[in-house]
């Protein structure tokens, strides 16, 4: 099933849901000729599009908005913050082409910072799954929660075999006692592809898809640290209020210290291109970082960690 | 009647040349770039002192191009003026270079990042109102696309202008009548565009945006009124210069074959119609 034919099903079965967007119609283009009138397009007005599903929100209705998802989360945000976070009103966020799925844009349309400024809304809850059906497994329970949330959107198709979504809990692909990669998003199929070439090269390789960043797993997040040698971040975001802030955060809390290489963009965008060549070039590719690694595990973790390449 | 514009549809064909070869291996925004090539080659090549050898003269010209998407128009410009090496369009998409989907200062020339819409008429105003704080006869041009006029900031920007009276600013509009998926008058209609610019203060003329000789006439008069923001309404056809796409709500964003490129280049020259059968709409 695609997101598209989920949203339809769920929008035809509860009269409270109405489909919206600011004129970005890739996954909902045939909603229009399903939903009628419970679809709304307010064309390129982000802002307005906001403060409308607070709006239907009020009268008792689900509004699930989609828009490009550096002009939904940015342009947007005081709106959500203000008019859905204050009220902490029903209203799902759909953002489309989150961090390198942006490629060839350019950085006005490179979201990299859209979890930090998500997490930031007190009782927004915030989403990114791996792929299409890690999306999937996951709407149901965020389409019909009472919270608002943001979920950043990924249609790409599957790597890995995904389980059954619970609320708040990651997704523990592997466990491992030398590295535990912690990632999410379009980064799993970069981290999986890491994860079994390390394995080759003999290493006991754990792999976690956290799934939800807030509620984030901490216990998934402490077991990790407590039982491998290496924890790595990786995520196609700013390193500022993304997963490794998340960990740095949950180990500070608890008192645990760990080596930590965090993989992410330091203080710049990223160069655009197609995506295969971005990948390469940001040194993000499976191949990339399981040689970065090798480095790290070799001895000297926070030497390779400062000088992991791709981070600055 | 000015009988000199052969050389700038010379320019412009060579601009639509360089955009339908952007249009594949990765693709470009091609139906807004060939709505504006006219518009873009008139201000660079005819009109605007300014280039990038100048960009250091306290009396020259500005151009921001706030629609962002029609920058494949931008690029073959400079490239038939010599501003930027024309093997280098041929790195489009590449990451060795900077010659992506939107406009960026990598460039020399260009003015200012875009892309994301309704930000460039509040950096232009910011740009014409140090122009009239200092003193000084340049010339502010910002272009719009129709779309990008759904944008509140666009509307906040001109209500400001007004009141600052700068009509040391022009805001064009490449009114192609589509946005991203559909006619814009089937969306959000924005007619009649000219009474709404009036409404907001603006001295207002509307011309044919292929049609050299109307945007130079338009344009000798600026300022269109004493103490007024200035705006040009300029009517395009989206796709403009091939059949087989224009004014089609399906070409927006299109990645085409090498092939279908190849048959786009011969449309251009006046041969017969492309067999399109590339995926539309993908949302970039």
């Amino acid at each position: 099933m695609t997101y598209e034919q989920l949203l339809t099903r769920t929008a035809l079965a509860d009269e409270r849901y109405i489909v919206m967007t600011a004129e970005n119609r890739a996954l909902v283009r045939n909603i229009p000729q399903a939903l009628g009138k419970r679809f709304i397009d307010t064309g390129i007005t982000e802002q307005t599009m906001i403060g409308a599903a607070a709006g239907l929100a009020l009268r008792g209705r689900i509004p699930v908005v989609h828009a490009l998802t550096a002009f939904l989360t940015m342009r947007a945000f005081e709106f959500i913050r203000t008019d859905i976070g204050i009220p902490g009103l029903p209203v799902k966020l759909s953002g489309f082409i989150p961090g390198l799925l942006s490629d060839g844009n350019g950085p006005t349309h490179q979201a990299l910072e859209d979890i930090a400024l998500m997490r930031g809304i007190p009782n927004m809850e915030v989403y990114a799954p791996a792929d299409e059906t890690d999306l999937e497994l996951m709407l149901p329970y965020i389409w019909s929660s009472a919270a608002p949330s943001y979920v950043r959107i990924n249609t790409r198709p599957a790597s890995v075999a995904h389980q059954p979504f619970e609320y708040g809990k990651a997704e523990v692909l592997a466990e491992g006692s030398d590295i535990t990669l912690l990632t999410y998003g379009f980064m799993l199929e970069c981290c999986q592809e890491a994860a079994t070439i390390l394995r080759t090269e003999g290493k006991s390789v754990g792999l976690i898809n956290m799934r939800s960043l807030k509620p984030a797993d901490e216990q998934a997040i402490v077991a990790a640290a407590r039982n491998s040698r290496l924890l790595v971040t990786a995520e196609d975001h700013f390193l500022n209020g993304g997963l490794y802030s998340i960990v740095a955060e949950t180990l500070l809390r608890r008192r645990i210290a760990a080596e930590v290489v965090p993989i992410g963009f330091k203080e710049r965008w990223f160069r655009p291109g197609l995506l295969p060549d971005v990948l390469r070039h940001e040194g993000l590719t499976g191949k990339q970082i399981a040689a970065a690694l090798l480095g790290c595990a070799a001895g000297h973790p926070q030497q390779a960690a400062a000088s992991y390449p791709f981070s600055e | 009647m000015h009988t000199g514009w052969k050389h700038l549809e010379e320019l412009a064909l060579q601009v639509r040349t360089d955009i339908i070869r952007m249009s594949a291996r990765g693709g470009c925004f091609i139906g807004a770039s060939l709505s504006a090539a006219d518009l873009i080659v008139y201000l660079y090549a005819h009109y605007l002192n300014l280039h990038p050898g100048n960009l250091g003269d306290p009396g020259r010209d500005y151009l921001f191009l706030s629609k962002g998407h029609d920058v494949p128009a931008l690029y073959g410009t400079f490239a038939a003026l010599g501003w930027l090496p024309a093997e280098r369009l041929r790195n489009h998409l590449s990451v060795a270079d900077h010659i992506y989907w939107h406009p960026n200062t990598h460039i020399p020339g260009i003015e200012f990042h875009s892309g994301s819409l309704g930000h460039l008429p509040s950096v232009a105003l910011g740009v014409a109102l140090d122009i009239r704080l200092r003193g000084g006869a340049n010339k502010v041009v910002c272009v719009l696309g129709d779309g990008e006029l759904n944008e509140g900031s666009c509307w906040e920007a001109f209500m400001v202008a007004n009141a600052f009276r700068l009509d040391n600013l022009l805001f064009i509009v490449d009114r192609n009548h589509f946005q991203a998926n559909m006619a814009t008058e089937d969306l959000i209609p924005l007619e009649p565009l000219q009474d709404k610019f009036r409404a907001f203060g603006a001295s207002v003329r509307r011309i044919d945006g292929h049609d050299f000789s109307a945007i130079d006439t338009a344009l000798r008069d600026w300022p269109f009124a004493e103490g007024r923001v200035n705006v040009l309404i300029a009517d395009t056809l989206r796709g403009k210069g091939l059949p087989s796409i224009e004014r089609r709500a399906d070409r927006w964003f299109c990645n085409f074959t090498d092939e279908e490129a190849e048959q786009l280049l011969q449309e251009l020259q006046g041969q017969h119609q492309a067999q399109l059968g590339s995926q539309t709409l993908v949302v970039r």
